[in-house]
């Protein structure tokens, strides 16, 4: 049923008037009616909904086709603070609207979910970044989860502050026995009220907060952040830079997949093979540190280019690095394959259908497992990777298991990915005089238009895709920024893949999805 | 995979040396632990680790001190799942405001004597998000703080570095 209603076709149709300076893809004002009838069509297509945030009197919503890869932003001028609800035909958008309540004060309308979501009462206001800020309210009650009936069941509260080293959230099992029944995450305890520190700031500045949007994630959400300037204010990076950013990218990859192979099976009592991942994974960010300087190569991406560039002898160390990598990583994998007791805990736990993933159009290992293959490397695609081989690997399992072997899958490309970046990058490398200049422009003032410049983007992290919504104001400070995690739409289905299951499996369904709890909360 | 083992076995440790123990740490905790409690901890630290706020990069970096590599309970520290069996809490993030009752009840729970480590420059002064209505800033104006491990995020070694003074310092009583 894909793709039966073009999306810009629609949206010409139901009165949308293009928004100027929009880039790169367009953005519609709509009307009431007009959003009205959005709803509609979207009851009936397969159009993902990618995005959704407010301002004080407007909302946004970005949408993709997800065959022909056509993207676009609808938004519709809410003067009395309301807008009708997508929840009804996208629940994925049930908890985006819910923070842009708690946050701006904007009400969805026939909402399936009215509870708060990131507000806690903690902040001693309310609306922090409405146009009229609320008093707390004098006597706020115990948020209300979801009443659970039935025969012997009990309920289990755990978190926020957990057992292990990880982020802070609470969970909310319901089991019958060892069963679990239902799951209700409780989430925004980490809510840093990034959007509102990006108000107002200079583009250098905003993009440090960018990089601490979730630390795993530093270098995806600092290219997701850059990336979107760049196009609002239609900056070209010099090719250098283009190939560095991706090198960074995939280091990250890497890295965090290791981590997550090892975490996972620890969770599963196989302690051995965390020990390995976690030295295979040290092996990388000491790379990254002595290439970049940082091991988390946090802030190392920048709008208008980088802000590091690769010492001289810096290919070779990565040739090294992917050498010890193709030599130590196989044999674990082996002994991953050939372990029965470790695929009992793995193989059949935890299960998502394609269906439900596709209704929450979740991206990343995620998605992958279960069978719904896109890469925003891929689809919508950007440089340098159309001119790199790689594969985008695509399970139909949906268990613990594939989560497992798609990060495995996704290790064995991204060392690839490596290897013909280290080889093949363009232009000069840093000398040890260090007189080559930084593949770096910078971002003047009224660029690309003289007023406000609106720019989105959509890029792929280890966790699956990002996308971050700019708006540069005259002068060249950041006037809104939304950046979303692919934690947004994963974060609901795990609620899903753990019904049915015992209540001792859920560490081990967590770790595979490791959704953000600071990338969500922001 | 007994062929690994076997390996390893043979191979000597992946372990590399501990570093010394942090000079400007050793210096902070000098004139803290005059005032505190005297009791010996016996060599032995048990670290409950809560996040404020983190952007979850310390919690990685906390992370990898587990790692064969920096290996962290050759010292005798190890991490424990809650903090009634804590002697150390350490605090990442900017305190944000819908953590800050988690953060003090985790301190109520943990037994004297106690030790509380702000970890990252978030902990240390609220870094980027001091300012704002979601957090509170540094954690010493929540919780009395004995211990500063500046970084965004702190390496491993200076992770490594500062814990050593503390075990030292809380040792040597
Ligand atoms: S100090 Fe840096 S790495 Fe640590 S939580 Fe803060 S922003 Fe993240």
């Amino acid at each position: 049923m894909y793709g039966e209603q073009p999306l810009f076709g629609l949206l010409n149709r139901i009165g949308g008037a293009p928004v100027a300076d929009h880039r790169p893809w367009p953005r519609y004002r709509v009307t009431r009616e007009g959003w009205l009838s959005l709803i509609e069509e979207m009851e009936g297509s397969a159009w993902s909904l990618l995005g959704l945030w407010g301002e004080p009197k407007e909302v946004f919503v970005a949408l993709r086709e997800d065959m022909s890869g056509d993207i676009a932003v609808v938004s519709l001028e809410c003067p009395q603070g309301r807008f009708p609800s997508l929840s009804a035909v996208r629940p994925s958008a049930n908890r985006l609207e819910r923070a842009a309540h708690d946050l701006y004060g904007l009400t969805a309308e026939r909402t399936t979910d009215p509870r708060p979501w990131l507000d806690h009462d903690a902040w001693g206001v309310r609306r922090p970044l409405s146009d009229r800020p609320g008093a707390p309210s004098p006597n706020p009650g115990p948020y209300t989860f979801l009443p659970v009936e039935g025969e012997g069941l009990h309920q289990i509260p755990v978190g926020p502050v957990h057992a292990g080293i990880i982020e802070p959230g609470h969970f909310r099992f319901t089991a019958n026995g060892e069963t679990v029944v239902r799951l209700e995450e409780r989430l925004g305890y980490v809510h840093r009220g990034i959007e509102g520190l990006m108000r107002g700031k200079p583009v250098a500045e905003a993009a440090r907060l960018a990089a601490r949007i979730s630390g795993d994630s530093t270098v995806a959400h600092s290219l997701a952040f850059a990336r979107a300037v760049e196009a609002a204010v239609d900056l070209r990076v010099p090719p250098r830079a283009v190939w560095l950013r991706a090198l960074m990218a995939e280091l990250e990859r890497v890295a965090n997949h290791l981590g997550d192979i090892g975490a996972i099976c620890n969770d599963a009592a196989f302690a051995f093979m965390l020990a390995e991942m976690s030295q295979l994974r040290e092996a990388v960010l000491r790379a990254a540190d002595l290439c970049f300087g940082h091991r988390l190569m946090m802030d190392r991406v920048v709008p208008g280019g980088v802000a590091a560039d690769l010492p001289e002898r810096g290919p070779a160390l990565l040739l090294d690095l992917c050498a010890e990598l193709r030599r130590r990583f196989p044999p674990l994998v082996t002994i991953y394959d050939g372990k029965a007791s470790l695929q009992d805990r793995t193989v059949g736990t935890g299960i998502v259908s394609t269906g439900l993933v596709n209704r929450f159009g979740a991206s990343g290992p995620v998605g992958r497992a279960s069978g719904r293959g896109l890469d925003a490397r891929r689809n919508p695609g950007y440089a340098p990777y159309d001119d790199l081989e790689f594969e985008v690997p695509v399970l139909t399992e949906c268990d613990v298991n594939a989560r497992v072997w798609i990060r495995i899958r996704e290790v064995e490309q991204s060392i690839a990915l490596i290897e013909q970046i280290a080889r093949r990058m363009p232009g000069l490398p840093r000398g040890l005089d260090g007189t080559t200049p930084l593949p770096l422009v910078p971002l003047e003032a009224g660029q690309g238009g003289a007023g406000t410049r609106e720019g989105l983007s959509l890029v792929e992290s280890f966790r699956g895709d990002i996308l971050t919504w700019v708006r540069v104001e005259a002068d060249g400070t950041i006037g809104r920024c939304h950046p979303r995690d692919p934690s947004w739409f994963q974060w609901p289905l795990l609620e899903a893949a753990i019904e049915g299951n015992i209540v001792a499996d859920f560490p081990l369904c967590n770790k595979s999805f490791n959704c953000s709890y600071a990338g969500h909360d922001l | 995979m007994f062929k690994h083992i076997l390996k390893s076995l043979t191979g000597g440790p992946v372990t590399e040396a501990g570093p010394s123990p942090s000079d400007p740490a050793l210096a902070e905790l000098a004139g803290k632990l005059e005032k505190a409690a005297k009791a010996r901890l016996g060599r032995s630290l048990s670290i409950r680790e809560v996040d404020a706020g983190s952007c979850n990069g310390c919690e990685l970096e906390i992370h990898a001190l587990n790692n064969p590599i920096y290996d962290l309970e050759r010292f005798g520290i190890r991490f424990v799942a809650s903090p009634r069996h804590a002697d150390v809490l350490l605090v990442t993030g900017p305190v944000a405001r819908n953590m800050r009752e988690a953060l003090v009840r985790s301190w109520d729970a943990t037994p004297d004597p106690k030790w509380v480590v702000a970890c990252g420059d978030c902990a240390v002064s609220g870094g980027l998000f001091r300012d704002g209505y979601a957090c509170v800033g540094p954690v010493n104006e929540v919780l009395p703080v004995d211990l500063h491990i500046p970084g965004c995020p702190p390496r491993p070694a200076d992770l490594l570095a500062a814990l050593l003074a503390l075990l030292e310092t809380s040792a040597a009583r």
